[in-house]
């Protein structure tokens, strides 16, 4: 039923609403702002928001200096590499967790579960060590085994309670169709899996992108991904707020639009299905 | 109701993803274990065992056993109270700031206005942007005292500056923090209120029922749960803090238990000191995970 609302009331909340809005997407916004400033304007004050002289050399500075593309290319090996080696483990336990489930499959997610509650530094140490002596220490190989297992919980979860929604019956229409379980799971299944599949894919992408535990501690150069890029600007040298903004920038730009794109997934997945 | 092939395939299709989580869970932690119990620096591997030890060096890699002394010299350590007292402060600050405003927010956005979409973006935006850029983008162009765009907010209305990382450090990391995960409680919130049954909303107009109350009656039950699925989400995640403070350089005074333990096993290279601050982190969490397990527990059920 649509309601009432006076266009004053309205009016008024628009007004509140796209103040706070900004105000809390203000960072962001200067960040790219600032991004397309000189060094000498960046640090103005007062600060300038719009009329400064508008320029794009921050960004082919920060990828002379610093080789800003093969930082971008090793994220995106490791969060493709990562989600792709996750997703191929984790649909068919999920599946078979959902349509063939036993007496254990609850405490078995539960389990999966509660790995993801290991704090990391509880496996920093070993993980370091293991990584020195096999040689895996910054290489994209060992990474993308790490962030795999660290978001296989969140992943196994998500497809579960996409698979859970897909109507038992179905499947067993098909069954008694006399459809074998290849062309079950290729004709049947797929379809409707997919959208999950695609939601769980765009969640890991992004958290496999943003985490900067694993990346910070397990890489220096080969393997270093944008959040190491990034940190590499935490020591100063001279003017450089517009470089680290066009850095910035560029780090964040390909997540912030996939993000949008998953906002109801990012809900789902984080809260364990808890919340839809 | 599956076969017994199906159960069999299924079993099968459960145990690569099953082992390799056994694994990655059980093969660290038992490595942790064993290490927190040994004199072991990876600088000087046998300098303090074969002088204090010669008896009780273990392997090839002379290590030797070290009792609790570990768990005692972490313990005792002045790093580790300040290290926990600012991983409880960051987690208890960051919670509240978030569940309080991520609801306020979140009952704003359930309102009707123009370009709700857009809003909505701009307000979840920050958690979806990295640590390390958070972290920086704030140092300085927004917290730095001199040319920061809080510093210049403060000048303009007559304020002395505030020189955050040198005065406030653990405040600057909450603002930062609190900026990631005030969105995600607000989309959490807001996804949760739009479920909220319309016809209730309806009633409860119709009856002329004043916004207090139906904001206590009926939306603050709906949203507890939620809130509490928040609330332990986010502790798990602001336990494990780090990347803001390895690159605010905020460890003397900023520091937490996560970045101790980095302290002492991959800069100082103790790795028995670090192995026993891991296991007092697992344990810390566990107690935290204890009870979002039932929480989630019970929302399967349902």
């Amino acid at each position: 039923m649509a309601r009432k609302v006076s266009t004053n009331r309205k009016l008024l909340i628009t007004v509140l609403a796209w103040g706070i809005g900004l105000l809390i997407f203000f960072p962001i916004l200067w960040t790219i702002l600032t991004s397309f400033k000189t060094e000498g304007d960046a640090i103005a004050q007062p600060p300038q928001f719009l009329f400064f002289n508008w320029t794009m050399e921050n960004y082919g500075i920060v990828q002379e200096r610093s080789n800003y593309l093969l930082f971008a290319f090793n994220s995106i090996v490791l969060a493709l590499g990562s989600t792709f080696f996750a997703l191929l483990i984790a649909i068919p336990s999920a599946w078979a967790m959902a349509f063939a489930p036993g007496k254990r499959t609850k405490d078995l997610l539960m389990w999966m579960l509660s790995t993801k509650m290991m704090p990391p530094v509880g496996a920093l140490i070993p993980i370091y060590l293991i990584f020195r002596d096999v040689h895996l220490l910054d290489t994209r190989f060992g990474i993308i085994t790490v962030l795999m297992l660290l978001n296989l919980p969140i992943i196994i979860w998500m497809l579960y309670t996409y698979f859970k929604e897909i109507p038992g019956e179905i499947l067993e229409a098909s069954r008694m169709d006399g459809a074998s379980l290849a062309k079950e799971l290729i004709y049947v299944l797929t379809p409707m899996a997919l959208p999950g599949i695609a939601s769980t894919l765009l969640l890991n992408i992004i958290l496999a992108w943003n985490e900067a535990f694993w990346t910070l501690a397990l890489t220096t150069k080969d393997a270093a991904p944008l959040t190491q890029f990034i940190a590499s600007y935490s020591a100063p040298e001279g003017l450089f707020w517009a470089k680290l903004s066009a850095a910035s920038t560029m780090a964040i730009a390909p997540i912030l639009v996939l993000g949008w794109f998953a906002q109801k997934q990012l809900v789902r997945g984080l809260t364990f299905g808890a919340v839809k | 109701m599956a076969t017994q092939q199906t159960r069999t395939l299924g079993r099968f299709a459960v145990a690569p993803s099953v082992l390799s989580l056994f694994l990655w869970m059980i093969v660290p932690l038992a490595m942790t274990i064993y290490f927190s119990f040994l004199r072991y620096n990876l600088l000087d591997p046998n300098y303090a065992c074969s002088l204090m030890h010669p008896d009780q060096l273990l392997d090839g890699a002379n290590r030797c056993l070290a009792g609790f002394s570990n768990y005692s010299y972490f313990l005792t350590d002045p790093a580790f109270f300040r290290a926990m007292g600012n991983s409880l402060k960051l987690v208890g600050w960051v919670l509240g700031i978030s569940v309080v405003f991520g609801t306020l927010l979140a009952l704003l956005l359930d309102q009707p206005f123009f370009g709700q979409g857009i809003v909505r973006l701009m307000m979840i935006a920050p958690f979806l942007v990295m640590p390390t850029v958070s972290a920086l983008v704030w140092k300085n162009m927004m917290l730095n005292p001199v040319s920061g765009m809080i510093a210049y907010l403060f000048k303009s209305v007559g304020l002395q500056p505030i020189d955050w990382f040198a005065h406030a450090p653990l405040t600057a990391v909450v603002i930062m923090v609190s900026w990631q995960w005030v969105p995600f409680a607000t989309l959490i919130l807001l996804t949760s209120l739009q479920s909220l049954d319309g016809e209730q909303k309806e009633a409860a107009e119709m009856d002329g029922t004043p916004p207090l109350s139906y904001f206590w009656y009926i939306v603050l039950p709906h949203l507890i749960r939620p809130m509490t699925v928040v609330i332990l989400i986010e502790t798990i995640f602001l336990l494990n803090v780090f990347a803001e403070i390895y690159v605010t350089g905020t460890a003397g005074t900023a520091g937490n238990l996560p970045f101790l333990v980095y302290q002492y096993g991959l800069i100082a290279n103790d790795i028995g000191g670090a192995s026993a601050g891991g296991i007092i982190a697992v344990i810390l969490a566990n107690i935290v995970a204890f009870f979002l397990m039932r929480m989630i527990g019970k929302n399967l059920d349902a």
